[in-house]
């Protein structure tokens, strides 16, 4: 499933759980499963699907056909700071491809990847509504509007 | 249960009273548009740094927070009152600016620079008063919207909010209901146009039991954000619509499916549920009558897909959202195998004042086939960009140049797409067509969920429809050939073309491709997906063949189709490109003309920024 191992800690298991006995262990609910078990861990390992699957009484493949599908749910662990660039139609036109190339250009990163030290990571992400801002770039919880590309050094600088 | 109403009668009078009279002639009221957009533009900084320094300065005023006015291009906004005053909205207000309002506009009523016009009629004006100046824009699904707080049920029931559903309630019986919604004409907002009183008839004549209500609040489309913007400002308008259409069709039961990638829009829904909860709107015998009903939030996890019906049902269940053939409708089987409603955010938030003014008054709004209004989100090269709610058959020359104030720099109208990734572009010729369901699917677009991209002569279509097939590549969820491989295969022709590698051929296999994939594709994703292809091709063909033939993008956007050529007469031979050339491409002499080689040349754009003496071109 993923070339990244990891060892889940007891602990880590049991919190699991709980966000599974939350929900009623309801088949149903695997979606919002998912979303908390990643708002826990960051992301969504083959191990953490294993212990969703076996809770909610699926098998691990259906777990992971619908990880897969979404878009939202990832199976790389991202960035300390993950950094999603719009790419909406809106943003598009606005030049949004440019703040894009600026982003990977000084992070020496690609999309979907992570910089070696583990503090930023780049996607994109398809439109947060906030066109009148275009182009728009969000930082963990954070939202820039407005982006140039000679901008984007001094967004990476607050992150120092 | 007379009692019930009279009491909630007297608690709205109350309401009215405290939101209308007593503060207005006392106190200062200041609104912070708090949307999305607006956070993101500092408004939430300003909000406290005006409560800070009313009580530091000794002003008497009121900060509340608000939803989305609209004004998108001028964020953060605020709206201030003055006691015995007009409302004046602000627009690009910092800490700066909010300290000169303060001091100018609230201390000594100057006016301050920056103030954005009103230029919307509410459903309170008097529409068909021929003396009242016309309104380009009436505020019917964004009554609230910028006016509330959608984080205080007093006010929404200070509007008149739950009005609606407590006369459904105890007045009307749900075929009357039903009768009503069909009388007023209104069609889905989401995109479809279906018209919604006949889908709620379906579902309530649907026998198995029990019924489902769900919200589809999955605006994917790349561009719209109107539903948002909704329920970051109204949560109750749509909360009270699912119980009133609970009521109707019968279902006790009701789901908002909303997309993760809207926190806000989340928590003030969260909240607003748990209000109405508290006040008994939601829950058990509703105005003391027998009606039970409940909300809850289901997430979708960036699915575009979803926003289908039959895939968004899907995903509700815990599934791939992936869609299955209609029929069965889910009006007759969805949710867990049984009847569902399915409308859109913006749909909803029509239903209350259709029930509380009348379907008339609502019918009368409106061209021939569409009535009421629909909510645009304008973005792209236009001035004004922002939220706008017009009547159905309003032009787009009113919207694009009346509203939206133009386009940006002055420049060249081009075209202007709608529908999102499933609809097309209206150009020049179609300025002047009413906006409505059928003129654009006559015009080779749709109505979409209401997404508005303005582009101009720098934008390229070939381009543009290219993004827009990418899009649809990656958000195919693949269950269906046509779809899935399709749709693909037309990327790569257009990726072809973009390269400067294409045929007269390939655009003959577009043409064909993209009609076999809306003719067999299996839901609406399918079937739509080639609209921008085609559109573009339709009105646009000169652009192709000049990428085909000529090998040259008139937008300079195509990268590959542009040359950097160094113009002799300019060129004093300094040396500045050739040293800057990443991949040195650029040869020649110390004082002589250079030359670029066209085989080497990655297009950077470097020679051209390093030049001094303005030598080098593109074509």
């Amino acid at each position: 499933m993923s070339h990244i191992k990891i060892q889940l800690k007891p602990r880590q298991v049991e919190q699991l759980q709980e966000v599974c006995q939350s929900f009623n262990n309801k088949p149903g609910e695997l979606i919002n499963v998912l979303h908390k078990a990643q708002s826990i861990f960051g992301y969504l390992p083959a191990e953490v699907q294993e212990v969703v699957a076996k809770e909610l009484n699926l098998s691990v493949a259906k777990v992971y056909g619908v990880v897969t599908f979404y878009s939202f749910f990832t199976m790389q662990p991202k960035g300390i700071h993950p950094i999603s660039i719009c790419l909406g139609t809106a943003c598009y036109v606005r030049g949004a491809e440019k703040v894009l190339d600026e982003f990977k250009r000084l992070l020496k990163v690609n999309v979907g990847e992570t910089t070696p030290d583990g503090k930023f990571s780049i996607s994109c992400l398809r439109c947060v509504g906030a066109c009148g801002l275009a182009p728009v770039v969000t930082i963990g919880e954070k939202v820039y509007g407005r982006v140039s590309p000679d901008g984007v050094k001094d967004i990476l600088k607050e992150f120092e | 249960m007379d009692d019930l109403k009279k009491l909630r009668n007297t608690l709205l009078e109350k309401m009215k009273f405290r939101e209308n009279n007593q503060n207005a002639q006392v106190q200062v009221q200041v609104k912070v548009a708090m949307a999305t957009c607006g956070i993101a533009s500092g408004a939430k900084e300003v909000m406290d740094f005006m409560a800070e320094e009313f009580d530091k300065r000794n002003i008497e005023a009121v900060v509340t927070q608000t939803g989305c006015m609209g004004y998108c291009y001028a964020e953060p906004t605020i709206e201030v009152k003055l006691p015995n005053n007009e409302p004046v909205i602000f627009g690009w207000v910092d800490l700066k600016k909010a300290d000169r309002i303060i001091e100018k506009y609230i201390r000594n009523n100057e006016l301050v620079e920056g103030i954005i016009p009103l230029n919307f009629a509410s459903i309170d004006d008097n529409l068909n008063d021929e003396t009242t100046e016309r309104k380009k824009q009436i505020r019917i699904a964004l009554r609230n919207c910028g006016v509330i707080n959608p984080e205080n049920i007093d006010d929404y029931i200070g509007r008149d909010g739950y009005q609606a559903l407590g006369r459904c309630l105890t007045e009307l019986s749900p075929d009357v209901v039903i009768d009503q919604v069909k009388k007023s004409g209104l069609r889905g907002r989401g995109g479809g146009g279906f018209p919604t009183g006949l889908k709620w008839e379906i579902t309530r004549k649907s026998v198995a039991k029990p019924k489902y209500v769900v919200c589809n609040a999955d605006e994917g489309d790349p561009g719209a954000f109107m539903d948002r913007s909704i329920l970051e400002g109204d949560p109750h308008s749509v909360i009270e619509a699912m119980a009133i259409a609970g009521y109707a069709i019968g279902a006790e039961f009701g789901v908002v499916y909303i997309r993760a990638e809207y926190p806000l829009a989340i928590e003030r829904l969260k909240i607003a549920i748990g209000q109405a909860r508290v006040l008994g709107l939601l829950g058990r015998n509703i105005f003391g009558t027998d009606f039970c009903f409940d909300i809850e939030l289901r997430y979708g996890a960036g699915a575009f897909v979803c926003g289908e019906e039959t895939a968004l049902i899907h995903s509700m269940e815990g599934n791939r959202g992936e869609p299955t053939v209609k029929p069965p409708f889910p009006s007759v089987s969805g949710y867990l195998g049984l009847p569902t409603n399915v409308n859109n955010v913006e749909t909803f938030a029509n239903i209350p004042p259709i029930i509380t003014k009348g379907a008339e008054w609502f019918a009368s709004i409106g061209s021939e086939k569409s009535k009421g209004t629909k909510v645009f989100a304008l973005a792209g090269q236009i001035n004004n960009v922002g939220l706008i709610e017009v009547p159905m058959g309003t032009t787009l020359r009113d919207v694009i140049y009346e509203i939206g104030g133009g386009i940006r720099d002055s420049r060249e109208f081009k075209a202007v797409q709608t529908g999102g990734p499933s609809g097309g572009c209206l150009t020049k010729k179609h300025l002047d067509t009413p906006i409505d369901y059928d003129n654009l699917i006559a015009s080779g677009s749709m109505m979409g969920s209401g997404g508005m991209i303005v582009m101009d002569e720098a934008d390229c279509m070939v381009a543009i429809a290219k993004f827009y097939l990418e899009f649809t590549v990656e958000e195919s969820c693949g269950k269906c050939s046509p779809c899935r491989i399709g749709n693909k295969r037309l990327f790569e022709i257009l990726e072809k073309i973009t390269k400067g590698n294409g045929t007269l051929e390939d655009l003959e296999h577009l043409r064909t491709l993209g009609n076999v994939i809306k003719d067999t594709s299996l839901c609406g994703l399918g079937q739509t997906s080639p609209n921008p292809v085609l559109s573009t091709l339709d009105n646009f063909f000169e652009e192709y063949y000049e990428h085909v033939v000529d090998k040259k993008c008139r937008a300079g956007v195509c990268k590959s189709l542009m040359k950097y050529i160094i113009q002799e007469d300019n060129c004093v031979g300094c040396m500045a490109c050739a040293r800057n050339c990443p991949v040195n491409a650029i040869t020649g002499e110390k004082k002589l003309p250079h030359l670029i080689n066209q085989h080497i040349c990655i297009k950077c754009g470097a020679c051209m920024e390093k030049c001094k003496f303005n030598a080098i071109y593109t074509n």
